[in-house]
């Protein structure tokens, strides 16, 4: 034990002050979640994966929300994303004084119309 | 002298979780123990009925903060087992790595735990700072430093390249050498022995006749360890359980930490054999049927009975954990001790509390 005690002395400190030195993220590191609603075409798929249900997606409005607070930073969302617009920085959420949603808002694609003839057909022949 | 009752937790500050104890005390010496739990009950296995089979990798994880990569390991090999899944070796291999990682860092964090409640306040900080090591390669290697959310029905979501694992093995070399600077200390020292020599006995018949788990059992000198059935890559591993014969707190405390530079010696293997190829396959189907599966975690053996109805939830989810196989023990280990020996005997079965509730 003197050893290490001495070496604990003399050596590098193990700790840091938090708030004011901040330890550089991991590479691959699943830190805070970001979407990019220039590629997000709102399929949901994110919010049906989401095992915490913090994500919440409305495709008539075009409405992106995920609840920072619920999240597990599991990244399961980031794997199933058909587009690749979600990301985990490897920088944790800074800790807050008051819980907040995140809104993010994305383009409504409207479909194509359908022909009149087209939806019609199969009804009137029956 | 007439009997007292003590009540023991459930905020105490030795224990990391809530307990309470009901002690009843003559003379300073504990002659009866009953133990009530129930604080921190969360019924996730009723949350089974809510989330699908898949959301479900991320429940269980969430069962014990300390061993959560191998309560997903447990779940999801009984699931690929219920499912035919066959994974790739590589998968298997990997999952190997993380589970002794975490049984690293719970072992090291126990370790540290139980020096404090001996009152050795620097030997906890030595051995937390160890800790934090282990940790930073799961955050390297996994992505999060505890629950490391890898394993996926099929295999595991992330690879460890080349390049980590030269840094994993230096780092494995460094710890290892923290580890044995501090061994000395751990089993050789005056003040240690003075205080968990002899205290909390269980004798070999009274630990199977109780059913203790893990590190309590094998302390007792029974060589009882799941690793045994070569789940995962453990066959490959050469590996032997590691048996103390006293069933004191002593030999509770050299178990662990022999079986934390052991975890070292296997996870060196597991690099070292590390096949190449590919990391998971694709599962297509809902499970059906019902499934037994066993692993050996930092406490001991964690059991999942899981039935599955063909729909995406799953009929039944039951989980044993090893806290709750080593608490009756703990009740036969305190008749006879002194009280202030009490708080060391709680932290020698390493009681994980929200792993016990659920």
């Amino acid at each position: 034990m003197t050893p290490t005690i001495v070496k604990n002395f003399f050596g590098k400190r193990a700790t840091r002050m938090y708030p004011v030195t901040k330890r550089e993220g991991f590479d691959h590191a699943r830190g805070e979640l970001f979407v990019d609603m220039k590629e997000c075409n709102l399929c949901s798929l994110c919010a049906r994966a989401c095992p915490a249900q913090c994500i919440t997606v409305d495709r008539t409005t075009g409405k992106w929300e995920c609840d920072p607070f619920s999240c597990v930073y599991c990244g399961v969302c980031v794997d199933v994303c058909s587009r690749n617009c979600l990301k985990q920085h490897p920088e944790y959420r800074s800790p807050a004084t008051e819980k907040f949603l995140m809104h993010e808002q994305g383009e409504v694609k409207k479909k194509p119309k359908k022909e009149a003839g087209d939806s019609a057909q199969p009804t009137s022949s029956q | 002298m007439a009997r007292t009752i003590v009540p023991f937790g459930p905020q105490h500050p030795v224990l990391p979780e809530p307990i309470h104890l009901t002690l009843t005390v003559e003379d300073e010496i504990v002659t009866e123990a009953v133990p009530a739990l129930g604080y921190v009950h969360r019924g996730l296995e009723s949350l089974a009925d809510i989330r699908d089979h898949v959301q479900m990798i991320q429940v269980v994880e969430r069962v014990c903060g300390i061993c959560s990569a191998l309560h997903a390991m447990c779940y999801t090999q009984g699931l690929e087992q219920m499912m035919g899944v066959e994974i790739p070796r590589r998968a298997e291999y990997l999952r190997t790595i993380w589970a002794e990682l975490h049984r690293m860092h719970s072992h090291l964090l126990w370790l540290g735990l139980y020096a404090d409640a001996f009152g050795f306040e620097s030997l906890f900080m030595q051995f937390w700072r160890i800790r934090e090591r282990v940790m930073d390669i799961n955050e390297a290697t996994a992505g999060n430093r505890v629950i490391i959310s890898v394993n996926v029905i099929g295999g595991v979501r992330r690879d460890i390249d080349a390049e980590q694992c030269k840094w994993i093995l230096s780092e494995l070399d460094d710890i290892e050498k923290q580890i044995r600077e501090l061994q000395s200390t751990m089993l050789n020292d005056y003040t240690v022995k003075k205080r968990t020599v002899g205290v909390g006995v269980i004798t070999k018949e009274q630990a199977i006749d109780l059913g203790a788990a893990g590190p309590v059992l094998r302390a007792s000198g029974v060589a009882q360890d799941m690793r045994s059935l070569g789940y995962a890559a453990y066959d490959d591993m050469g590996f032997e359980p590691i048996v103390e014969t006293d069933g004191d707190c002593y030999a509770r405390g050299v178990v662990r930490f022999r079986e934390t530079l052991q975890a070292i010696d296997i996870l060196r293997k597991a690099i070292a054999g590390l096949p190449e190829g590919e990391i998971n396959v694709k599962v297509r189907g809902r499970p059906k049927g019902e499934v037994v599966s066993r692993v050996e975690q930092p406490r001991g053996e964690c059991f999942y009975y899981i039935k599955g109805d063909g729909t995406k939830n799953l009929d039944r989810l039951r989980i044993r954990t090893p806290t709750f196989a080593n608490v009756p023990p703990l009740t036969a280990m305190l008749p006879g001790m002194e009280l202030a020996d009490v708080p060391v005997i709680i932290l020698s079965i390493d009681p994980c509390i929200s792993c016990t509730e659920r």
